[in-house]
């Protein structure tokens, strides 16, 4: 076993992991943030997405002991933010879920595309979100809620 | 989809990585961005007593111009190269062909010394690094060397490294003023390993032509490339050129295979024309 320190939305957490861990295992079995979605655990789906050091990735492909002294934010760690307030509302208002098993990965890697593409055309918001999979939408309302978001958030940034 | 068990060790110099591997018992592999070796263990189509984590070496992470060209260290990933965090010498084809791997959240940590180590058949970064002619940088602990990516990529998952050695930087030769490139990639969907990828480009002169996800190894069309530098070819001479080189290559190829990678390589050699 391998210790390990993250700093988990913003608060320390250390555990023992062993090496063959992911990040994912470590967020939900240690951390019980279970937000964190697993689908395939092979990087296909997408439902594991969360930042490390700021930068989306899929918590299946991390192992937790190379996360050692890394920031990780996982779905939970957005209760208080801007883009992710937008987002969930439109979410909601388009109907972009329906089991909601891939939301969070959804949600963490729309709020992604939108901090480096503003305002974002549905073609694009489609090719970004290419790598998340949804198996009862059928993406168009997905896609129509982050549109929606980066308009509004560009409207208000005066983007 | 979990890994059998294995080892981490955190090297903090490429001398630590090759201490390690040196003294590691049957099977030891290096980690950068485990964007594919680690779903290759969850899946355990791979297997390891003991991985070397180098994705914290500093040294790796610096790209450099040269009078001979770019070094790009190894552990330089897709993302940094499709954001135009290191020099683009080439025109744009490097962020082009970054911007086409996988996903986002992979970019973010996939690396290029990590694709071109793991040497997947239908991986961007070896056809692309093998049309613009560039030498792989591999270290044993103090010593290093280089070789042709052409030679050091020997089959599927199958490069020329020793059990010591890893790969630490791209040398990729510098261009000239007329320099102009083509890429084509052909997938199911978007971000899928390529079912055909190609990279044209001209230099000085000189054309070069590289194939992917054709055979267990990407490969440079010798012929094909000879008609394109040639500047008459006919269209007939093209299509005879590239299809000796693909039978030259995979003697199992059905009609419709031949028709796939003859129309990548047409749509790059296009592209690379129109610029």
């Amino acid at each position: 076993m391998k210790p390990v320190t993250v700093e988990l939305n913003g608060a320390k957490v250390g555990h023992q992991v062993e090496p063959r861990e992911t990040l994912a295992d470590f967020l939900r079995e240690r951390c019980r943030l279970t937000a964190t979605h697993l689908g395939c655990e092979h990087g296909a789906c997408g439902s594991c997405t969360v930042l490390v050091n700021g930068k989306a990735t899929r918590s299946c492909l991390r192992l937790a002991v190379m996360c050692d002294g890394c920031a990780v934010q996982t779905l939970e760690g957005f209760r208080d933010d801007r883009v992710m307030e937008v987002l969930r509302r439109h979410f909601h208002e388009s109907h972009a879920l329906q089991c909601g098993f891939c939301t969070p990965g959804m949600l963490v890697m729309a709020r992604d595309i939108l901090l480096r593409l503003p305002r974002p055309d549905a073609q694009s918001v489609r090719k970004q979100l290419s790598g998340q999979i949804c198996r009862c939408t059928g993406y168009a309302n997905i896609i129509t809620a982050v549109v929606a978001a980066g308009r509004e958030i560009g409207n208000a940034d005066g983007a | 989809m979990k890994s059998a068990k294995f080892d981490y060790v955190v090297a903090n110099t490429v001398a630590e990585a090759a201490a390690s591997l040196t003294s590691a018992g049957a099977s030891a592999a290096i980690i950068a961005g485990g964007q594919s070796l680690v779903p290759m263990l969850n899946l355990r189509v791979a297997a390891v007593d003991l991985l070397v984590d180098i994705s914290g070496i500093e040294e790796l992470k610096t790209t450099r111009e040269t009078p001979a060209g770019l070094l790009i260290g190894a552990l330089i990933t897709h993302a940094d190269i499709e954001d135009g965090k290191i020099p683009d010498l080439f025109g744009g084809l490097l962020r082009d062909v970054a911007a086409g791997i996988s996903y986002r959240a992979i970019r973010n940590y996939g690396t290029i010394g990590g694709s071109v180590a793991l040497a997947d058949p239908a991986a961007d970064w070896p056809v692309c690094l093998m049309a613009l002619g560039a030498d792989v940088c591999i270290a044993a602990g103090e010593t290093t060397r280089s070789q042709p990516i052409a030679t050091f990529i020997q089959g599927q998952y199958t490069t020329a490294l020793d059990k010591n050695e890893i790969v630490v930087g791209l040398d990729v030769p510098r261009p000239d003023a007329q320099f102009s490139w083509g890429f084509r990639k052909v997938v199911r969907k978007s971000g899928a390993f390529a079912d055909s990828i190609a990279v044209v480009v001209q230099r000085d002169g000189n054309v070069s032509v590289a194939l992917g996800g054709a055979v267990p190894r990407p490969f440079l069309l010798a012929a094909t490339a000879r008609q394109l530098g040639d500047g008459k070819t006919s269209d007939g001479a093209l299509r005879a050129a590239i299809t000796q080189d693909l039978t030259a290559q995979m003697s199992q190829a059905d009609a419709y295979l031949m028709r796939l990678h003859t129309s990548t390589i047409l749509h790059a050699v296009r592209e690379m024309r129109s610029r």
